[in-house]
């Protein structure tokens, strides 16, 4: 397989009522990543938006922002799903030949519509949508169902919720920099049981973009790309109650293939940083176990081994995680920018030090239904 | 409304800049999006629908190449894609897989707060069904817990044809 590079990224603020409109918040990351690959928009030959009607309340919602991502005159295509997901399909159009630099760029804008309302329509409108379940309710029986079979507890989510917010302070372009303890998190309002507010990602808006491109382009314009080594991506049953909630299978398998690719046997060891999507606290110890971090019910262990914090073995999350800015659609295309950032030694006060293979992870669907997981380095 | 605009020297770049902004009050428009869908439910579900409403069955449906047998029903196995025409009634008893009650009120849920959703798999099944939980100590729920369902009187062949499921008081 050719070598594809990322040659540029750019994000917004990630807030609560930006005031840029989808369009103005588009064009601030398409700018800020041509500029950083050093290239304008007449390099770019496609482009894929990435977003979702219902949370940009209109039908076809890509052309919302087509002008705005310079997508006139180009090849441009959408993908309904998470950013992760949109840099894929950036990366297939890159590997079929057809296509040189290619444009990823993702926006939502969370906090000008109904979040539960939203993620109630992704359920099942004629078995399950009546009942009133949605994001929060049914992640809580995820992590009911998580810490119930092997044995974890509220103290270990927590920790993860404290860790993240100490991390975003390091981050100008996280939401929720917070200084919090353990206790803090414990006596947070209970939004559903285990979830408390402090173990729940917030609503944000933001928009990310990316710039692709195979090697014989990249080094043409760039000078220190950052090159893919492993993408791995994988699906499970679209209804919660096929599935065993305590075991992340999609991302086993997601893990496994991305692995396979960046020929990497030992993850712990091989890995220098990751960037996970912790929608909520438990799901960041629950993501460690399907990316073979740790074996099955031993998520809570690295959380409290310290593994996982800034100076530990493998760091997770330094930019606060989805935890600290949720902007959906956006924050799996963040992980990748913050991933490339930490390869190229850019991530500033959120540096690792010497990172030399990074990982981001994005999901789709329901508690996890779908994963994608990407391998960067130099 | 009046947009004031003034101009202002930017030091760092040099040139004029219109930091207009500040001075705007922005407007939000406000819209709604309320559409009518009429969604077919198939002769696999409304099959079930109607054991529901007519007979207070729960029905599931086995696939005949890897024995998986689905609550709801379906017409084509997930695992391992064969056709599935077998029928089979499962318990309208089963076991708790998972809850949790839910501490924050909006106007989709269908009670209000705090109440309880739950999975639960139903005897004879291989999957879980989501529903609410129901006559039950909220603080004295747990996983493996065994419940049975409690039908509606008025039953419209829908899922809350079955009202919630309650912990069963097994003699």
């Amino acid at each position: 397989m050719e070598r594809v590079g990322i040659i540029g990224v750019g994000q917004t603020k990630y807030e609560r009522e930006k005031r840029e409109t989808f369009g103005e918040m588009v064009y601030e990351v398409v700018k800020k990543a041509l500029d950083d690959a050093g290239i304008t928009i007449e390099d770019i030959d496609n482009v894929v938006t990435v977003s979702n009607d219902f949370w940009d309340g209109r039908t076809i919602s890509c052309m919302a922002v087509a002008d705005a991502s310079g997508a006139y005159g180009k090849d441009t295509s959408t993908v309904e799903g998470d950013g992760a997901f949109g840099a894929l399909y950036g990366l297939m159009r890159v590997l079929s030949g057809a296509y040189n630099n290619t444009l990823v760029v993702a926006h939502c804008k969370g906090s000008e519509s109904y979040s539960s309302a939203i993620t109630n329509a992704a359920f099942d409108p004629i078995y399950e949508r009546i009942l009133g379940i949605d994001a929060i309710t049914s992640s809580a029986l995820q992590a009911k169902r998580y810490m119930t079979k092997y044995l974890l507890n509220e103290e270990q989510f927590a920790k993860v919720s404290v860790k993240n917010h100490k991390n975003a302070k390091n981050n100008p372009f996280a939401q929720l920099p917070l200084d919090i303890t353990v206790d803090d998190v414990l006596n947070s309002r209970m939004l559903s049981d285990p979830i408390k507010l402090l173990d729940a990602s917030p609503i944000s808006d933001g928009a990310a973009a990316i710039i692709l491109s195979a090697e014989r382009q990249a080094k043409e314009v760039s000078q220190n790309p950052v090159w893919i080594k492993g993408v791995g991506y994988c699906s499970d049953a679209y209804r919660i109650g096929d599935r065993d909630l305590a075991e992340p299978n999609s991302l086993r398998r997601a893990a496994k293939d991305a692995y396979k690719m960046a020929s990497i046997e030992n993850p712990l060891k091989e890995i220098d940083v990751a960037e996970v999507y912790d929608a909520f606290s438990y799901q960041e110890l629950l993501w460690m176990e399907g990316l073979n971090f740790c074996r099955s019910g031993e998520g809570g262990k690295l959380i409290d081994e310290g593994v996982t914090e800034m100076g530990g073995e493998l760091p997770v999350n330094p930019s606060g995680g989805v935890i600290s800015a949720h902007p959906v659609l956006v924050a799996g295309l963040t992980r990748i920018i913050e991933a490339v950032l930490q390869i190229r030694g850019d991530a500033e006060k959120r540096q690792v030090p010497n990172a030399e293979i990074a990982l981001a992870h994005g999901i789709n669907g329901m508690c996890g239904q779908s994963h994608c997981v990407w391998l960067l380095g130099k | 409304m009046t947009i004031y605009i003034k101009n202002e020297i930017d030091l760092k770049r040099g040139y004029k800049t219109m930091n207009w902004k500040e001075d705007v009050k922005e407007m939000v428009y406000q819209g709604r999006i309320k559409v009518p869908y009429t969604w077919t439910v198939g002769e696999v579900g409304s099959r079930f629908f109607i054991e529901l409403r007519d007979k207070k069955k729960i029905w599931g449906d086995k696939c005949p190449r890897c024995g998986t047998v689905f609550v709801p029903p379906r017409k084509v196995c997930s695992k391992c894609y064969s056709n599935i025409g077998e029928w089979v009634e499962v318990g309208t008893k089963g076991t708790l897989l998972t809850f949790t009650v839910v501490r924050y009120k909006n106007n989709l849920q269908s009670r209000d707060a705090p109440f309880a959703y739950g999975i639960i798999k139903l005897d004879g099944a291989d999957t879980g069904l989501l529903h609410l939980l129901g006559e039950v100590d909220l603080e004295q729920i747990n996983i493996g817990m065994r419940v049975e369902a409690v039908f509606g009187e008025d039953r419209k062949g829908e899922i809350l044809d079955i009202k919630y499921f309650r912990p069963l008081k097994e003699a």
